[in-house]
């Protein structure tokens, strides 16, 4: 199971943002969210939404082996993870997020965004 | 604690460069809760009584609400004042987007900026760094344009807002810009923020707002977008947005139409909701946390050029299009850009144009004066003269004073047809035929805008609004005789226009939009249960909130009084364009409001209010709402 998105009809209203943040780490701040609503404006005029896709190439490039996968969902085990953040360089949506600690997390397929998005543009399939 | 609050209000003094950081003051939270109650409590307290609204101690004040940047629908909406140089009253403007709630998670719930820069600035706010830097680069360029360099300079998380060159003329009804296509603009504000030399802020925010019940919240926000689906609204009026009310306000005859000479169109068909999406949309662009994107983004077409641009919404659509005479979807959509670009409000500019167009139909404006000719619904005149006002140039320096002070200069009988009250342009709905909706405008505190009233859905069916108004609808589309469906009567309209008086600027107050409510029927409950999550304070929206609303009716009321040297009912009146002219076409064809309606209706509300005859609060009504002011 994979989050994916249909930026035909994203309005950009960061609620799923704002729900992963909330969700995840009881605090309201989407610049904490582990997935990005960026705008395009002026042109093409179009929101694209970064999300985890969970391609694994973060594990690959893990050197440590922290990043394991748990049905379908790449997870960050913190007890092996030793900060180096190869990790972040290698994500190609650029959603290996960084806390104010310096390590790494990333989406743990929670499916709140998809569910609260109110356009619909963010599905689990 | 501080819950729902980012908790700081951040002073600058342009003048001498200080940025001052303090605590948001218990005393406004207490009484004022935020957004618009913020605004005006410190305008009254803070601005030197008599000040130019163009001088440099007229404050601009931004604030944000307890609900702004929290989890749940709609609450990205930013509320800016200023002493207005459009009526120089109490002006505000509220604006969408991602501004305001970027400024409280940069630790901000109020803005006040105070003096004047010295050179062309902008202020940058990086979460703890503030920093007025120079800003020549960008003085003279359009608001997008600015939007584009800032954010490639300094990045695309960046939230910026900007003002045109309209707004550096110090043009009266000069808006501020911001997401490529929001504005806040009536009211001058951005001439104020042109007076101070202040072309742009920009402001990175990644700060938590504490919240009282996190998990509450969390709850109630997934509870709240799940009851905005349930709404038939949501998915009934989304897709058009504002202007899905086009062909509505032409059947009940309220559409304005060349300068409000009349109230109907035939061809609303070509610049309705569903023109903008068979014609320009690209996306739905909506402000941050919104269920129900209002923004049709698009592209105009036309020999002009290909412009991307946000809208036309309603307001537009009405002042610009059928107000113009412009009955081309791509042309209206052209001119909402131009107006974007030069950091013009499209209402007021829509409003002016179509002034000056009569002028010059009249022989008020000679060819020569105008210095070229004019005509109704024609591109080409009506980018000339929004031109030419926002460079000051010519004719447009005249008209760049907005309607009101324009025909002071113009003379002849101009003055009739200058649709104003207090100074600010008329919106969208010509009210000779709607007597609620018409002391609603003569009455609001920024001067005629229909944020603070509107109740043209019972004044045109004698209802209450919502789905009484849409059978009416559909019983004039099948040919029903509008004339026939009774109307409200002047005589009772007093008490609906108060209850809409205080609750649309109720959202406001809190930081919310307010067309969860009004377009889709989210009920009041959620507000009050959110409220008690974020803040953990219980708030009946009914008795506390709308309470609050009326107390600043009262205390603008008295900001107006203090800063309009013969301020009183004289303020009140429509133009003479509605009690004097029938209306000559459409569905209410042979209608205006009799003055002495007009005197009945202000005595009558007025009473209500607990102000005097000459429409200023009595001693006992200040008391009763615990302002000590004067
Ligand atoms: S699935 Fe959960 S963790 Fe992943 S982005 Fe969505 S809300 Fe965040
Ligand atoms: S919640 Fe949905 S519509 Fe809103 S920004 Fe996220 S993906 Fe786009
Ligand atoms: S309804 Fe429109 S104005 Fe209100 S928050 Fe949504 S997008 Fe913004």
């Amino acid at each position: 199971m994979t989050l994916s998105f249909n930026y035909e009809t994203c309005s950009g209203c960061r609620a799923c943002e704002l729900v992963c943040s909330l969700q995840n780490f009881k605090i309201i701040n989407p610049s904490k969210a582990m997935l990005r609503v960026t705008a395009q404006f002026p042109d093409p005029g179009r929101y694209d939404v970064k999300i985890c896709n969970q391609c694994g190439d973060c594990a690959e490039a893990c050197p440590t082996g922290a990043i394991h996968r748990v049905k379908g969902t790449w997870r960050i085990d913190m007890k092996k993870c030793d900060g180096c953040l190869a990790c972040v360089s290698a994500c190609p949506e650029d959603v290996m997020m960084v806390n104010d600690d310096g390590m790494p997390y990333k989406c743990i397929n929670c499916r709140q965004c998809a569910d609260v998005c109110p356009r619909d543009a963010l599905s689990f399939n | 604690m501080l819950y729902g609050y980012a908790g700081h209000t951040l002073r600058i003094d342009l003048g001498n460069g200080t940025v001052e950081k303090e605590p948001l003051k218990q005393e406004w939270v207490d009484e004022f809760i935020g957004g618009r109650g913020f605004t005006a409590k410190i305008l009254y307290d803070e601005t030197p009584p008599g000040v130019d609204p163009l001088g440099s101690d007229n404050r601009v004040v931004i604030a944000m609400g307890p609900l702004s940047g929290l989890f749940l629908p709609a609450a990205g909406k930013t509320h800016f004042a200023a002493k207005s140089p459009a009526t120089g009253g109490y002006g505000d403007s509220n604006m969408g987007g991602h501004f305001g709630v970027t400024m409280k998670y940069a630790g901000y719930d109020v803005t006040i900026l105070t003096g004047r820069a010295i050179d062309p600035s902008y202020i940058f706010i990086d979460n703890d760094t503030v920093e007025i830097r120079p800003a020549s680069h960008l003085w003279g360029k359009g608001s997008t344009e600015v939007e584009e360099i800032l954010k490639t300079d300094l990045g695309r998380e960046f939230q910026i807002l900007t003002i045109g060159e309209a707004g550096e003329r110090m043009v009266n009804f000069a808006c501020i810009s911001h997401d490529f296509g929001r504005q806040a603009g009536r009211t001058g504000i951005g001439a104020v923020l042109g007076s101070k030399n202040i072309k742009a802020i920009a402001v990175r925010g990644n700060k938590d707002i504490p919240v009282f019940d996190p998990k509450g919240l969390l709850k109630k926000g997934k509870a709240t977008y799940a009851a905005c689906r349930e709404k038939p609204g949501f998915t009934g009026w989304t897709p058009e947005g504002t202007a899905g009310i086009t062909n509505w306000c032409n059947d009940v005859g309220a559409l304005p139409t060349r300068n409000f000479a009349t109230s109907h169109c035939d061809y609303a068909d070509k610049i309705n909701g569903k023109a903008i999406l068979d014609e320009l949309k690209i996306t739905d662009k909506g402000c941050f946390s919104c269920p129900i994107p209002c923004g049709k983004y698009g592209l105009a077409k036309t020999g002009k050029g290909s412009k991307y641009v946000e809208g036309p919404e309603y307001e537009t659509l009405a002042l610009v299009g059928s107000n113009c005479e412009l009955s081309d979807i791509h042309g209206v959509a052209h001119v909402n850009w131009v107006c974007d670009e030069l950091g013009l409000d499209t209402c007021s500019a829509g409003a002016v144009v179509a002034f000056a167009l009569e002028c010059y139909e009249k022989g008020l404006i000679s060819k020569q004066e105008m210095g070229m000719e004019v005509k109704w619904g024609d591109l080409d005149s009506i980018v000339y003269l929004l031109e030419k006002i926002a460079k000051r140039e010519g004719i447009g320096d005249v008209l760049a004073d907005g309607v009101q002070k324009a025909a002071e200069k113009i003379g002849g009988d101009s003055a009739k047809f200058a649709i104003h009250v207090k100074g600010l342009e008329w919106t969208g709905y010509e009210s000779r035929n709607a007597p609620g909706m018409m002391l609603g405008y003569m009455t609001a505190d920024v001067g005629a805008h229909h944020s603070r009233c509107w109740v043209l859905g019972s004044d045109v069916a004698n209802a209450v609004g919502g789905a009484a108004d849409a059978n009416v609808h559909d019983l004039i589309s099948q040919g029903a005789d509008f004339e026939t469906i009774p109307k409200a009567d002047h005589k009772h309209v007093v008490p609906l226009v108060l209850k809409s008086q205080h609750l649309r600027p109720a959202f406001d107050i809190l930081g919310t939009c307010r067309l969860q409510y009004m377009e889709i029927g989210l009920e009041t409950r959620y507000y009050e249960e959110l409220y008690y999550h974020a803040t953990g304070k219980k708030l009946d929206f009914n008795k506390d909130l709308l309470h609050l609303s009326e107390k600043i009716w009262h205390l603008n009321r008295m900001f107006n009084r203090r800063e309009i040297p013969d301020f009183g009912r004289k303020y009140d009146y429509p133009p003479p364009r509605f009690y004097e002219e029938p209306i000559p076409s459409g569905p209410n064809k042979g209608h205006k409001v009799e003055f002495s309606v007009i005197e009945e209706m202000l005595d009558t509300y007025y009473k209500a209010r607990g102000w005097d005859e000459n429409g200023i609060p009595t001693k006992d009504t200040l008391e009763k709402f615990n302002l000590a002011v004067e």
